[in-house]
């Protein structure tokens, strides 16, 4: 493959600045979002009390909007095009390289007209913003710039690879090029939904053009595109662990095909599964409800084998290096180094947190857990550990790369420890969430004593635990904050070229399969799942629905 | 495709798909076997004449069996009606409940009673009160400044 005769790599510095612009946006993101992060979770734990020019569910919708939204989409987009540019031939060119821009700029307005209604609480709707609460329609115009701008990202990702395919025909893409295009192909499906709900439904009726939303086709909607963000949040976390890791830890990529099949499998089951987040309400019959089900259970499989594989790359890693004994290998791995570090506790992270979700996608188990504040305890585990230490160790990774400065020991030895504080942060957190959700806890719920029910005596010590955590947490944003800076700005300059880590795959004598890159295939039988899963409950939500609800603004 | 796949990651798999499996067999035989599904119904209503419709022009609790009620309520911006209701233990209550303004929730701890109200959707739920005690009736989903205070309670006798 092309990548592995490029000794000394260099990023052009067009592409530099185009993947730290991004990053910069997402860093802002998780500053203002870790402020709003501390500030609700230590009110709503008892703490503190806000000022009255401040609510609640205003933070909250800050604290959503900009770690689910803003954050990871920067962050994710400015990670693909590194590895993009860095395995296509070196640069993203400049047709690719132009659409990327003007995505960039549609995304930053975006988020600043969203941003400005939500500070000046015109649109304390939260990051689901479900109808028939009704925010400023500049907040949906916002939303929608982030969507289409998020897009025209996609269009320049394909570009690039499209342009690399016609150089090099015949032969399988990079592994980390194939698994940008299918994060994106994936974005792209999905976001369909959410552009309909934004653009036909959410704006005209909060300019008033129509009166009325069909609020249970918006939910849907919304949670077409809700599963599979999930998964846009994790499938870049899975690329570092599958191509960026295996280099830092001295070892190989298990298999070209393998990770193929995981991302070709994420893209079928991640979409036709939004169901599984409405399977409380009304208006859409059990059968749909449980077919969803099935298919959300299908979407654990893809994950499972990338636990095999990280497992397996692992031990041929540590092997190589001398490793006895069944377990011997795990003493070989380089805890010591932050750009593991951070991803190997965000792997070991994810086995309790995907249980959980499959405890949430259960049909009756979530009778037990739905809307509690045991799903915000999932979430902080899955994208909020998992996902986010694996950004910070993508950071870590890239910055060297791309400022031409390196990791001090100090920078390293900070990153361990703050990786450590986040752990210690979600354990003080997550785990207290899962168990007070069980106890019925409703989550998104400002402090609340209702009227000193004695139920709420059981949560309390729990409140106590995750308004700890909460500040942990603050400070490891702090932290990482501060380290990210430093490697940007001022960290001592290496005197050659750092690369950008790229692993090599193990030979297995096999070449993936073409099928892979027929993206027409693999697109065509998500359209398929997705008008099984989909047709006749939208059908019905068309049909036999209420006339629609008026906004209303009660906050 | 998959026919490179080393011996022990086809068993891994086999064994993470099989449980799978098995526990989407147990889901299903819960769901068709003993009728066990979360809340639902396909009855609309307009949410403006929520409170002209019936039954929700006089939403409450009424007895309709031997130790079983039907309790038709409201969850509108940000109360429950009825907001207190009482029953004798091993009632089975029927639930009926909607919403003529935003989507509310109706949680109550330590049951399965885990119900969305949408508006223009009327979601039903039954459930059996099998323990006495002091019941909260919460709101669970965002509905506006005082949705932490929207609650009713449920006292079992």
């Amino acid at each position: 493959m092309s990548q592995q005769s490029e000794e000394r790599f260099m990023f052009d510095p067009k592409d530099r600045k185009l993947i730290l612009s991004h990053i910069g946006v997402s860093f802002v993101a998780i500053f203002i979002g870790a402020i709003a992060g501390l500030l609700q979770g230590l009110q709503r734990t008892g703490y503190i009390e806000l000022p009255a020019s401040l609510e609640y569910y205003q933070l909250l919708t800050i604290h959503g909007v900009m770690m689910a939204l803003i954050f990871t989409t920067f962050f994710i987009i400015g990670f693909l095009y590194a590895g993009v540019a860095r395995t296509l031939g070196g640069s993203m060119h400049s047709g690719p390289r132009n659409t990327a821009w003007w995505g960039y700029y549609l995304m930053v307005i975006g988020t600043i007209l969203a941003a400005i209604k939500i500070l000046s609480n015109d649109a304390s709707v939260l990051y689901t913003f479900y109808a028939p609460l009704q925010a400023d329609p500049l907040f949906y115009i916002g939303m929608a710039l982030v969507i289409v701008g998020s897009w025209l990202s996609g269009i320049a990702i394909f570009a690039a690879y499209g342009k690399w395919k016609r150089a090099n025909k015949g032969e399988p893409s990079p592994l980390f090029a194939y698994m940008s295009v299918a994060t994106m192909v994936l974005w792209l499906i999905c976001t369909v939904g959410v552009a309909i709900e934004v653009v036909f439904q959410l704006i005209p009726w909060s300019l008033g053009w129509v009166d009325r939303i069909n609020v249970e086709l918006s939910r849907t909607l919304f949670w077409y595109f809700g599963h599979p963000l999930v998964y846009f949040w994790l499938l870049p976390a899975y690329i570092y662990w599958y191509v960026n890791v295996p280099k830092i830890i001295g070892g190989k990529i298990f298999s070209a095909s393998l990770p193929r099949l995981t991302f070709v499998l994420f893209i079928l089951y991640s979409i036709p599964v939004g169901f599984h987040h409405q399977l409380m309400e009304p208006g859409i019959a059990a059968f749909w409800k449980f077919l969803q089900v099935v298919l959300t259970m299908i979407v654990v499989i893809p994950s499972l084998m990338t636990a095999f594989s990280m497992l397996a790359t692992f031990e041929l890693a540590g092997r190589e290096k001398g490793a006895k004994g069944r377990f011997g290998f795990f003493r070989k791995l380089p805890f010591h180094d932050a750009r593991f570090f951070a991803a190997f506790v965000g792997m070991i992270i994810f086995i309790p947190a995907g249980a959980g979700g499959i405890v949430n996608a259960s049909y009756q188990l979530d009778q037990v857990v739905h809307n509690t504040l045991w799903i915000t305890g999932h979430f902080h585990l899955t994208v909020a550990s998992t996902v986010a230490l694996t950004f910070f160790a993508i950071s870590y990774t890239l910055f060297p790369s791309l400022t031409g400065r390196k990791v001090t020991p100090f920078a390293n030895r900070l990153g361990i420890a703050h990786t450590i504080i986040w752990a210690l942060g979600m354990i003080f957190m997550s785990i207290p969430m899962h168990i007070v959700g069980l106890l019925g806890e409703p989550r998104r719920t400002a402090y609340t004593t209702y009227m000193d029910h004695p139920i709420v005596s059981t949560w309390a010590p729990y409140r106590t635990l995750m308004g700890i955590g909460s500040v942990f947490l603050f400070i490891g944003v702090l932290m990482f904050l501060y380290i990210a800076i430093y490697l940007w700005f001022f960290a001592p300059r290496t005197e050659e070229h750092v690369d950008f880590p790229i692993g090599e795959v193990r030979d297995t004598g096999h070449n993936p399969p073409a099928i892979y890159e027929r993206w027409s295939v693999w697109v065509i039988l998500t359209i398929i799942l997705t008008l099984i899963a989909y047709t006749i409950p939208v059908m019905s939500m068309l049909q036999h629905s209420p006339p629609g609800s008026a906004g209303f603004r009660t906050w | 495709m998959i026919d490179h796949l080393p011996r022990l990651e086809r068993i891994w798999l086999l064994l993470g798909t099989g449980s799978l499996v098995v526990f989407l067999i147990i889901l299903g035989v819960m769901a068709c076997g003993l009728g066990l599904n979360p809340p639902g119904h396909m009855h609309t209503i307009v949410p403006e004449q929520v409170k002209t419709t019936a039954p929700f022009d006089k939403p409450a609790l009424t007895q309709i069996g031997p130790n079983e009620y039907k309790a038709s309520m409201i969850a509108e911006a940000f109360a429950f009606t009825p907001g207190e209701i009482a029953i004798p233990r091993g009632a089975k209550v029927h639930f009926e409940i909607t919403s003529p303004d935003v989507v509310h929730g109706l949680l109550i701890p330590n049951t399965n009673v885990n119900i969305m109200v949408v508006p223009g959707h009327v979601t039903e739920f039954e459930y059996t009160f099998k323990k006495s005690g002091d019941y909260a009736m919460l709101c669970h989903e965002y509905c506006g400044i005082g949705h932490h205070m929207m609650m009713g309670k449920l006292v079992v006798q």
